[in-house]
């Protein structure tokens, strides 16, 4: 699962970042970290990029780049809740 | 004594440098890069210090030379610039953790800084303000906290930073946090091949060096042994399952998250997410964003018009008065023609550029910014535009320069290039004139394509998807060959919806109105007195006519009669025009028309036209009265002017067929919609880009593509029998 195909308002957990070196790097610098809560917020007109909710700050990716932040469910009930949607 | 302030962006730090400097700022350059920055004065108590901006940054890791500025200022690595004595780290109070990792690692080198706990009164309101005390006793250096918007904490800050300035280790703390054993030892590996003030900034350009050097990076500066040893230790690293970029990003991360710096309760963003929940909206969103943009469109184009009327209003009369004192003659023309027509070339700009600004600054402050770039990321990555580009891009269509110069909103050095590249492409609104004039001569109003769309509206509509097509098209090729770099993923902050503050915004407007008039507006200027010039001189070229016979034979038979006087007034004025006709072609432009006339004629012009290209260098709408004088009508011709209509209709070629066909009207415009013949466009590309090679670059293609795309019109037009 990543950021790139969880459903909005959906808060989930980063698990680990791959991809480019140097924007995982920037991606980790801002705070996107193993443990982390992270949601999707909205997606912009013609489906790129992402509006992304991190420790109460916004930032806009790409969902290439999204699909490179792993994430898992918050818990148990939520990643059965994750698989119906 | 020079004191930095640094920080993450969107953090207030240019309120705060604006608060602690007032107006006495003034622009600069870092050395090697397009980065601007401000440099001011600061009274605390008994001293003055100089106060200079690092541009934002959210960690001083780097992979390009524009990133790097950062990390270069701040520990006063470029030669002659002197190392700041204190670093004021501009703190975001509402977004603590994220900013703390950027002082981190100026804590680190032990740089001696004072942490400013920005927007304090926006945290308290949010209930999420950090204790201060706390983050001082964790950290181990001071911290103000300060609001920049209201004036709270100033007096605060300067104590603080005049303490560090008489005693630096007040500025500096033992280092609280740690990193795993096998990174510490990769560091010390590195610290002990830097050259460095202490141990501990050795340490942290090792850290720095570990974050930033890469296979691929653009990076200036960095020691080749220290970048050899970086890839082998990350090589080796990489062997052995280690990630030295978390270990690293992660150690400072987990202490930071491990501590308690008194905040209570989660950021209430809730009033941003709601703003943005109908900002961002499919639909609503859509149409905020055409209303935002149409009013800007609409200042550019029309609001600024009353104040551009009042200054060419402004320098006609000062010319005209200045004209009528002084004595006939070269001095005359020169001051008058040359230095106060030129003034006003300049000045006639500023209307657009502080309006743009004005708005620019809102737009930025407010947070909404950030948003258009959002909204519209989709449709400029495919052209390889940041999304930033759409102001810049859109301003365009009303003046290129006003345009250019908003291409600051633009972070990387490679997208404000592009977009420089591409803007003078839109239809600016000098050619409209141009565009007006051909179109009426040459297409009566009555002309209908297909029996039912008017022609002369048609071709006008024509002429704007042309020059949006053809820029949007070199905006692609260029991205994908000249300016072809690294592929830098979209990586946006959407800051919280803030107030802008006017006296801010006013400010940063003034700045950009004066480094206009200083440093673009000297280059114009020369550039009018050098066109005046040519069109001027020489000053008694041989006349194929007397003209002064003429007039003798009008004055001797004119009679008494009140119309009769009235007419003989009318034929002097003739005699003049045609005078000033005949000079206009004997002069240096005139004969650099003749010269160019083998060049130009492929495309269906004659010589004539290019008199009125070169005129056209001062200012597209030149064009038009240019050609006014050229045909012997007048140089207060417009493109409204009748006369000047019909003397196009019927000029005629040596062989008696009409220049203006309207193939060559057709080749004509596209070439005025292609070329780069605006000079104040190319000194404000000079003046953004710091060099003559991109105003030349500009100059060069614009014009090959204007040639090209006119001949393949004209002479496949011809062939194709029209």
């Amino acid at each position: 699962m990543t950021l790139a195909s969880i459903p909005l308002h959906t808060p989930v957990v980063i698990v680990c970042i791959d991809g480019d070196r140097q924007y995982r790097r920037r991606l980790m610098e801002l705070g996107f970290l193993p443990g982390v809560s992270v949601q999707v917020l909205g997606i912009a007109p013609f489906g790129d990029p992402l509006d992304i909710e991190i420790r109460g700050c916004r930032f806009s990716l790409r969902s290439a780049e999204a699909a490179c932040v792993h994430v898992r469910a918050v818990s148990a009930e939520a990643s059965a809740e994750l698989a119906a949607k | 004594m020079r004191i930095a302030l640094a920080g993450n962006p969107n953090t207030g730090k240019t309120s705060l440098f604006n608060r602690l400097t007032g107006s006495n700022a003034r622009v600069g350059n870092y050395a090697g890069v397009t980065v601007e920055r401000e440099v001011g004065k600061w009274k605390i108590g008994a001293r003055t210090v100089e106060v200079m901006d690092v541009p934002g940054a959210y960690s001083l890791a780097a992979r390009s030379a524009e990133e790097q500025v950062a990390i270069r200022s701040i520990f006063g690595l470029d030669p002659g610039e002197p190392r700041p004595a204190v670093v004021v780290v501009v703190v975001d109070a509402t977004q603590l953790v994220r900013n703390l990792y950027f002082a981190m690692q100026l804590i680190e080198a032990r740089v001696p800084v004072v942490l400013a706990l920005n927007l304090i009164d926006v945290a308290r309101a949010q209930g999420t303000a950090p204790d201060p005390q706390r983050v001082e006793g964790l950290l181990g250096v001071p911290v103000v906290a300060v609001s920049a918007t209201t004036g709270e904490g100033m007096p605060a800050l300067a104590a603080a930073v005049e303490r560090v300035l008489t005693e630096p280790d007040a500025g500096r703390s033992v280092v609280p946090w740690r990193y795993p054993p096998a990174l510490t030892a990769d560091v010390e590996r590195l610290a002990g091949m830097v050259e460095a003030w202490s141990p501990e900034e050795a340490r942290a350009l090792g850290r720095w060096a570990l974050l930033s050097v890469d296979v691929e990076d653009e990076l200036v500066d960095v020691p080749e042994h220290v970048r050899r040893e970086v890839i082998r230790i990350r090589a080796e690293a990489d062997k052995a399952g280690r990630d030295i970029d978390a270990e690293l990003i992660g150690s400072r991360y987990a202490w930071l998250d491990a501590k308690d710096f008194g905040v209570r309760g989660t950021a209430n963003i809730g009033l941003t997410e709601r703003i943005d929940r109908i900002l961002l909206h499919p639909l609503w969103g859509g149409l905020g964003f055409l209303l935002a943009m149409g009013v800007l469109f609409q200042a550019l184009f029309s609001w600024s018009d009353p104040a551009i009327s009042a200054i060419e209003g402004l320098f006609g009369w000062l010319g005209a008065g200045v004209a009528g004192v002084l004595p006939p003659g070269v001095l005359n023309d020169f001051i008058v023609q040359g230095v106060i027509n030129g003034a006003g070339s300049v000045v006639v700009f500023l209307p657009q550029i502080m309006l743009l600004f004005f708005l620019l600054g809102f737009l930025e402050d407010s947070g909404y910014m950030a948003r258009v770039a959002f909204l519209v990321d989709r449709l400029m990555k495919s052209l390889g535009l940041h999304g930033r580009a759409f102001v810049p891009m859109l301003s365009g269509y009303a003046c290129a320069v006003p345009a250019v110069m908003a291409t600051r909103t633009l972070e990387r050095q490679r997208d404000r290039l592009l977009t420089m590249m591409v803007v003078p492409l839109m239809s600016c609104s000098a050619r409209l004139p141009v565009y007006t004039l051909i179109i009426s001569a040459i297409f009566p109003p009555e002309t209908r394509l297909l029996g039912v769309f008017p022609a002369a509206g048609f071709m006008m509509i024509l002429m704007y998807v042309f020059s949006t097509g053809m820029a949007l098209i070199a905006a692609a090729v260029l991205g994908r060959t000249l300016l072809k770099g690294p592929k830098v993923p979209l990586l946006l902050e959407l800051p919280p919806y803030r107030l802008p503050r006017l006296a801010t915004v006013l400010r940063q407007m003034w700045m950009r109105a004066k480094t206009f008039l200083t440093e673009a507006g000297t280059t114009i200027l020369a550039c009018t007195i050098v066109l005046w010039a040519l069109l001027a001189f020489p000053r008694h070229p041989l006349l194929d006519h007397d003209y002064a016979a003429d007039r003798a034979a009008i004055l001797a038979n004119a009679g008494l009669p009140e119309t009769e006087s009235l007419l003989s007034g009318q034929r002097l004025d003739e005699v003049d025009a045609a005078e000033t006709a005949e000079r206009l072609q004997k002069s240096y432009g005139g004969q650099l028309g003749h010269f160019i006339e083998p060049v130009i004629a492929p495309l269906g012009f004659d010589w004539k036209i290019g008199v009125g290209l070169v005129g056209a260098f001062a200012a597209r709408e030149v064009f038009v009265s240019t050609m006014g004088v050229v045909y012997g009508i007048g140089s207060d011709a417009d493109e409204a002017s009748v006369p000047l209509r019909d003397r196009i209709r019927q000029e005629t070629r040596a062989d008696g067929s009409p220049v203006y066909t309207p193939l060559v009207g057709l080749s004509l415009m596209i070439f005025v919609a292609l070329s780069a013949q605006c000079m104040s466009t190319l000194a404000v590309v000079r003046r953004e880009s710091r060099s003559w090679r991109w105003p030349a670059l500009l100059f060069a293609y614009m014009t090959v593509l204007a040639w090209v795309a006119s001949f393949i019109v004209y002479q496949g037009g011809t062939a194709l029998g029209f």
